[in-house]
């Protein structure tokens, strides 16, 4: 299966971003990273150099993209361009009372992507 | 997210009335509302509250919360439950079950709200009287500013939110967030 694993620089992204390379470490999906700005203080090359040292700790193979502009839409143009069959993301973050609050990237894809969508928690 | 990225109302809301209280809902029942620390033990809370998140209906949960097993829901109030939180728990006089709880969380120098009344005390005024007296006792210790979401369908709960003073800012989001301010000279001495 065709990948498209988005990461940003929010801790959902961090926990999506080790459960996905876990899971194709055994699966060997085609997987594509695409890094992306979620409003989080980490620039884009931090979160770039984190997703790298994460594909060579779990040994994965992967190619690394960067989403430039509004990350929702380039998300959902690049799944749609390129033929991917999944696209993946961090599934939100919780509030201080423990409730579940979806970024406006995630809402984005899911109401907007063609491919199935899956949201790590 | 932090208190410094909302827009709170200029105006405090209230005055509102402080626990221990209590009010005959629109259904002729007595309701005792009680602060958590002051009126009422931590365990003792955490047991009655136990037991009504158990009974919780699982449409009426709202963003993940109330939890679904007896373990999560054990860790959940844990965490709410702590020294520097503010709890309400409202009991119905006739069984001395617990049937609603309020509880203000902080989160930096704000507080996160959250209120749940159980499905038989819904309708009646409950509510309402629990918001209230949550603020009431957030005012009476020293909160002054209270943030909250709340799903976009949800009628009926944003209707009270704003009747109580809550305030709609602008985040972009499957649920709305409202925003409260406190005046802690302005609570109700009520009985």
């Amino acid at each position: 299966m065709k990948l498209l694993l988005g990461v940003g620089g929010r801790t959902e992204s961090a926990r999506a971003l080790d459960r996905t390379l876990s899971r194709t470490r055994e699966t060997g999906d085609d997987l594509t990273v695409a890094v992306f700005d979620d409003g989080d203080a980490a620039s884009l090359d931090d979160v770039e150099a984190r997703v790298r040292d994460a594909l060579v700790s779990h040994g994965v193979d992967g190619e690394v993209r960067r989403v430039e502009r509004d990350a929702g839409s380039g998300l959902v143009g690049l799944a749609e361009r390129e033929g991917f069959d999944r696209i993946v993301l961090g599934g939100g973050e919780r509030s201080p009372m423990g409730k579940v609050q979806v970024g406006a990237v995630a809402q984005y894809v899911v109401v907007n992507a063609p491919v199935t969508v899956t949201l790590v928690r | 997210m932090s208190g410094g990225e909302r827009e709170f109302p200029d105006e405090p809301a209230g005055p509102f009335p402080t626990p221990p209280r209590e009010a005959v809902d629109d259904e002729r029942r007595t309701i005792r509302y009680r602060a958590v620390g002051t009126d009422l033990g931590c365990e003792t809370a955490r047991s009655a509250l136990v037991d009504m998140y158990r009974a919780f209906d699982p449409a009426d949960r709202a963003q993940g919360i109330p939890p679904s097993t007896e373990s999560a829901i054990a860790d959940w109030l844990d965490a709410i439950l702590t020294d520097d939180a503010r709890n309400v728990v409202a009991f119905a006089d006739a069984t001395d079950a617990a049937v609603g709880h309020a509880t203000l969380v902080p989160d930096g120098d704000v507080y996160e709200l959250a209120i749940f009344v159980l499905q038989a005390y819904q309708g009646a005024g409950v509510g309402t009287e629990l918001l209230r007296t949550a603020l009431g006792h957030g005012a009476a210790t020293g909160v002054d500013r209270v943030w909250l979401t709340v799903e976009r369908w949800n009628g009926p709960a944003v209707a009270l939110y704003r009747k109580t003073g809550f305030e709609t800012d602008e985040a972009e989001s499957f649920e709305l967030e409202m925003c409260l301010r406190l005046a802690p000279s302005q609570t109700e001495s009520t009985g």
